[in-house]
């Protein structure tokens, strides 16, 4: 009992300590506990549909910007590895019967081999290049699923899937704790000595080879682990979905991950999640407004970055958190001395 | 022959809308997604000229270059141009941009596909192939086009600042060119290009809202497989890519779905064998 007490305590402290501090980490925490409680609140299905879909892309969103955000490799072509993820689940599902929980997972190895496939070619190539050239990629692979339909059910797609869990809230839990779980090792990922390297890569890549650090091999790393996170959501959409269609290929998914990930602010992971849970859900709810809704979409994202042309979560970030000029540590913008140094904060 | 008219055609179509938008890559940095949008609302425009209004032809196509230009400059000015420094934020505002022609084109025209009389009517045979007076006409036209603006890049000065700015900003700047003015006159020959493209080829195909996805994609191949930034080599690459398109669609069954599969493997092939194109330059790296 009486450790139960201390723990509990130490608990306390650290939740005082390091989340109280600061709004952004206070709106993390909220962030987690609204989505895992949702459903005591609610168990409207409309509603738990909106969050799960919302939390798949948010997977998706998340891992482009750990390739195109933090090593600066634009990716123009990443519903590749969503649809590579999809269909590879969808077709051992449907003619391996192997259940969901492997299929998933072998979707996303499929997929970190197709970010090999396209890491290799794409190393040689930079900047605008790298974007247009890696835009042909799911083109491609479309082009095949259409001349195999016996295959890939052509226009169709593979349906009929099995789904990961059959009741209403195991939907939920699975999908939105691996949203959750997923975005969480990829900040830390970004965290790591790996994501500095990554960084790195994206403001000089000549200087990082310069310091004795092999570059192809962590481009190819974050072709790699990129692939990995968007063919795991590429899996739970078409598991989800129960359908593999050649929609997962479509330019306008490569686009609108593109779009949500900028709109949220670029190398951030936590920005690109955002920017999914405030779109997306968005979108949904005008659907009584079915011919504007696109419009409305891209109004909306349009207006925003003629304001805040970093992304709205760096403009929300800077507007609520103030750095301080000494130690580099953020403190919340109502403070007029820095929370660790006690230096002026201006 | 089919597929050498075919390959033309395309080529053709390819050519203008590369070269549009190579140049205003080349001048400004701006990836302009919405390049082939405007193409859409061009093809729109002459139908709302030619079609509803009842205006001749050529008038409409004049008038509808015309609009589209004025659309394209409005849209920089006030959609690109304060967010230039910020590239990414620049693809998004014209992926947006290209989304919103889309769907307002959607609402207006819904989803129906439509069609624009051609200029001239009727066809002769050569070696048992039926070519369209129209087809000819397009060619002729492109053809006329890429010789007006090759003069318009070699031998003015506005060509020579145009091209002292693609291949360096800063000193082109330091030599009293007004960087901004350049990029916006740019944009406009890029879109009245695009608008040009979709004037001559609207006879040709049918319109709708959703047809500016498979040229942006092929153009962006053409592009890439040319060397950003060089009009040679975006030519020579269009009709490359053009008349693979055709012969894979003639000789393959099933081509008609492999036909962009083909088109953007020989594009990564090439990027293979030379990273920067068939005639790209190679750019010093900006940091």
């Amino acid at each position: 009992m009486v450790n139960a007490g201390f723990y509990l305590k130490r608990f306390y402290t650290i939740v005082r300590g390091e989340v109280l501090v600061l709004p952004s980490r206070i709106i993390v925490a909220l962030f987690f506990i609204i989505l895992l409680g949702l459903p005591l609140v609610s168990q409207n299905p409309y509603l738990i549909r909106v969050v799960i879909l919302t939390s798949i892309f948010a997977i998706l969103a998340a891992s482009w910007d750990l390739l195109s955000g933090f090593t600066g490799q634009m990716n123009f072509g990443h519903a590749l590895f969503f649809g590579v993820g999809a269909y590879t689940s969808a077709l051992l599902n449907i003619h391996l019967q192997i259940s969901p929980w492997g299929g998933v997972p072998l979707g996303a190895v499929a997929a970190v081999l197709a970010g090999l496939i396209v890491g290799i070619p794409c190393l040689r190539l930079k900047g605008t290049y790298l974007a247009l050239t890696t835009m042909a990629f799911p083109i491609i692979l479309m082009g095949i699923v259409f001349a195999l339909p016996d295959l890939t059910g052509g226009e169709l797609g593979i349906s009929g899937l099995r789904r990961l869990s059959n009741s209403l809230l195991g939907n939920y839990y699975i999908h939105v704790v691996a949203m959750l779980t997923l975005c969480t090792i990829m900040w830390k990922i970004t965290d790591s000595h790996t994501g500095i390297i990554f960084h790195a890569i994206r403001e000089d890549e000549l200087a990082v080879r310069a310091s004795g650090i092999n570059t192809t091999r962590y481009k190819l790393l974050a072709f790699c682990l990129s692939g990995l996170f968007a063919g795991l959501s590429g899996g739970l959409y078409a598991h989800y979905m129960r359908i593999a269609g050649p929609s997962t290929l479509e330019v306008s998914m490569s686009f609108s991950v593109v779009i949500w990930a900028v709109f949220g602010g670029l190398a951030t992971i936590y920005g690109p999640v955002a920017a999914v849970f405030i779109l997306f859900p968005l979108l949904e709810f005008v659907r009584f407004w079915p011919e504007y809704r696109a419009l409305i979409f891209a109004v909306i994202v349009l207006i925003i970055l003629l304001y805040m042309p970093e992304g709205l979560i760096h403009w929300v970030r800077d507007k609520i958190e103030k750095e301080c000029p000494r130690c580099k540590i953020r403190n919340v913008a109502t403070r007029n001395t820095c929370r660790i140094c006690t230096a002026a904060l201006d | 022959m089919n597929i050498i008219i075919t390959g033309l055609i395309t080529g053709s179509m390819l050519a203008l809308l590369a070269i549009g938008f190579s140049l205003i890559f080349g001048v400004a940095r701006i990836v302009n997604i919405a390049h082939t949008a405007f193409y859409m609302v061009a093809g729109y425009c002459i139908y709302v000229l030619s079609v509803k209004l009842g205006l001749h032809p050529v008038l409409g196509m004049l008038i509808a270059v015309v609009v589209v230009t004025v659309f394209g400059l409005l849209a920089y000015k006030f959609l690109i141009d304060p967010i230039r420094e910020h590239e990414a934020a620049v693809l998004i505002a014209t992926i947006a941009l290209a989304m919103i022609f889309q769907e307002a084109m959607l609402l207006i025209f819904t989803g129906d596909y439509l069609t624009v009389s051609a200029l001239i009517e009727g066809y002769f045979i050569l070696f048992g192939v039926k070519i369209f007076y129209q087809q000819v006409l397009t060619f002729g036209v492109v053809l006329v086009l890429l010789a007006v603006l090759w003069f318009l890049l070699m031998k003015t000065k506005l060509g020579l600042a145009i091209r002292s700015t693609a291949e360096d900003r800063e000193v082109a700047n330091l030599m009293g060119m007004n960087d901004s003015q350049l990029a916006m006159i740019t944009m406009g020959i890029s879109v009245a290009l695009a608008g040009f493209t979709g004037a001559v080829i609207a006879p040709l195909t049918v319109l709708s809202p959703y047809m500016w996805m498979e040229p942006l994609i092929l153009m962006m191949a053409v592009v890439v497989l040319g060397g950003l930034g060089s009009i040679k080599g975006s030519f020579v690459a269009a009709y490359i890519l053009g008349f693979t398109e055709a012969l894979v669609v003639f000789l393959i069954p099933k081509g008609a779905f492999l036909k962009g599969s083909v088109a953007l493997s020989i594009m990564i092939l090439v990027l293979l064998l030379r990273p920067e194109g068939l005639f790209g330059i190679v750019f010093e790296e900006e940091r």
